[in-house]
């Protein structure tokens, strides 16, 4: 029983314990240009997260990761199929259920670290003071203790994305959807902000949806990775990953099993 | 300091210098071109009469200004909110800018009578497009996934407006407010000419039909002066108001 709980990429999930599901989706985009048909930017997509389960996406650039999340997220609507977060699936009810960590930080350059995350309560209707005074714990507990009163302008890169997935946080949605947080990191502090990560989702744990191209992000994050095509993007394997969560970097990258599924990985982004 | 004043003040010197030296040339009549120590004696000792006249002409600047301000972000707030709107207004504003103002100045005077009502409606008019188009822009300037970030954390689009599309559209606004503020003074002067009892505009528009040569340049320093230290206090408050486009530029 135990073990059948642990691999749920098999499990038909009912809608209580499901995060999210996303059946048969397409997406077709208008072209710029007239003359040239709609692009479709997805087909039958269908993958799903059940509840405290990280997901990573994976893709090359342009498969329509961006356009799934945006789908999840009830920023936008499918052409067809069905999207549902924790079993609700209007536009509404997904925005409400979802907190969605766009591909750049997007800080206001006008307010301060601890300003920009609690612009998450805030916009929940806190009022602002109480809003700082709500996100100071989550600064102390996530390193960023020194940096409530920086401007987005004083921090680096790292950690104006720790602050953006503070905000996320704040949030306080079910589901987390992040598209390519690290991607605009250089490799030793990614490396960093990867682990700072596992080990934020695992003292807060959310159902997640996490997009990169980036084959051993993937594997490191996630519990289970789909992988997709290119345009039009479809998930062409799902590579569960048998390690536990957080893992110790150096042994986890060296480790056979974690060599075998990046083969496995990079094969199926391949075809 | 020194280096960001220190160029165009030379500058001015060295066309004072020039320009001295032609006046001073005797084929150049008095009466066409008075001469920078002239002009310095014109505002000695018209000094009096100088200051309570554009004391006058300040008074309609900055009413209008302040109409201006007002009307402008008002107006761009709202053209922004209301889509049809916008598209209904904007080439027409647009096309408001071909209508010369000098023209207009008489009109209004006939419309407004003598007072101070048409130098403060034409200081107005001038000053609400560099605003209203400036606040529009930076208003439209906030990308579109940041707006997808506060829709995903619930905030309404008066939300929206509020903490993220006002606080973008400052930068645009003061660069707006500073090409208004340099326009402003000659919206008054040309209110004044077509009919006033005082302010700076009609001083040298009666000293040129007087032959008070002097006296003209005079009040053309000083309008200029204050086009100018209007648009030093509009470029001051920017920075007061906006400390934090100085970290972000540093980046
Ligand atoms: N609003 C839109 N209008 C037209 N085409 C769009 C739109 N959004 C996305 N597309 C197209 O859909 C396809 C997928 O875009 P998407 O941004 O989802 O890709 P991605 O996998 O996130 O890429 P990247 O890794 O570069 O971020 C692209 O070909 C893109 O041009
Ligand atoms: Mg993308």
């Amino acid at each position: 029983m135990q073990t059948r709980l642990e691999a749920p990429a098999t499990e038909p999930l009912s809608f209580e314990d499901t995060g999210v599901t996303v059946s048969g989706v397409a997406r077709r985009f208008a072209a710029a240009d007239r003359a040239r048909g709609p692009v479709l930017a997805l087909n039958d997509v269908s993958l799903s997260a059940h509840r405290g389960e990280v997901l990573g996406v994976l893709g090359p650039s342009g498969c329509g990761k961006s356009t799934l999340l945006e789908l999840v997220a009830g920023l936008q609507e499918p052409d067809a199929g069905r999207v549902a977060v924790c079993g609700r699936a209007s536009g509404a009810e997904r925005l409400a259920a979802c907190a969605y960590m766009p591909q750049r930080d997007l800080l206001l350059p006008w307010r301060d670290a601890i300003g920009n995350a609690a612009l998450a309560l805030e916009c929940a209707g806190v009022r602002p003071r109480q809003a700082r005074r709500r996100a100071r714990p989550l600064f102390e507990r996530f390193g960023l203790a020194d940096f409530e009163r920086s401007m987005p302008g004083e921090l680096s890169g790292g950690m104006r994305q720790r602050v953006a997935f503070l905000r996320t946080l704040l949030a306080g949605r079910p589901a987390l959807l992040l598209d390519e947080p690290f991607a605009s990191l250089d490799s030793l502090t990614r490396a960093a902000m990867q682990e700072w990560l596992a080990g934020a989702l695992a003292t807060e744990p959310r159902t997640v949806l996490f997009v990169t191209h980036d084959v051993e992000e993937a594997l490191f994050l996630a519990d289970r990775v789909a992988v997709m095509s290119p345009r039009p993007g479809r998930v062409v394997a799902e590579i569960p990953v048998p390690l536990q969560r957080p893992r110790p970097r150096r042994e986890t990258v060296t480790d056979p099993t974690f060599i075998e599924l990046k083969e496995q990985a990079l094969r199926a982004l391949e075809c | 300091m020194l280096r960001r004043y220190g160029p165009p003040a030379l500058l001015l010197l060295a066309a004072a210098a020039a320009w001295q030296g032609v006046a001073s040339l005797p084929s150049v009549d008095d009466l066409t071109l008075a001469s920078p120590s002239e002009v310095v004696q014109a505002l000695r000792e018209d000094w009096s009469l100088l200051l309570d006249n554009a004391g006058v002409t300040l008074v309609e600047v900055l009413l209008g200004l302040a109409i201006a301000l007002v009307g402008g972000v008002a107006g761009a707030v709202t053209m922004h909110l209301v889509r049809p709107l916008r598209e209904a207004a904007y080439p027409l504003l647009v096309a408001s800018q071909a209508i010369p103002i000098v023209v207009l100045a008489p009109l209004f005077v006939l419309a407004f009578d003598y007072g101070i009502g048409p130098k403060v409606a034409i200081v107005g008019l001038i000053c609400f497009f560099p605003i209203t188009v400036n606040v529009l822009d930076g208003l439209r300037s906030v990308e579109p996934s940041l707006l997808k970030l506060m829709r995903s954390l619930g905030a309404s689009p008066l939300a929206i407006l509020r903490k993220v599309e006002l606080p973008a559209s400052l930068p645009s606004f003061f660069s707006g407010l500073r090409v208004a503020a340099s326009i402003s003074v000659i919206g008054a002067v040309f209110g004044e000419w077509a009919g006033a009892d005082d302010g700076l505009g009609r001083l040298v528009l009666l000293g040129n039909n007087q032959l008070q040569t002097p006296r003209v340049y005079a009040g053309v320093v000083i309008l200029a002066l204050m086009a100018v230290g209007l648009f030093a206090l509009a470029t001051l408050a920017e920075r007061v108001a906006l400390p934090w486009r100085r970290t972000e530029g540093a980046r």
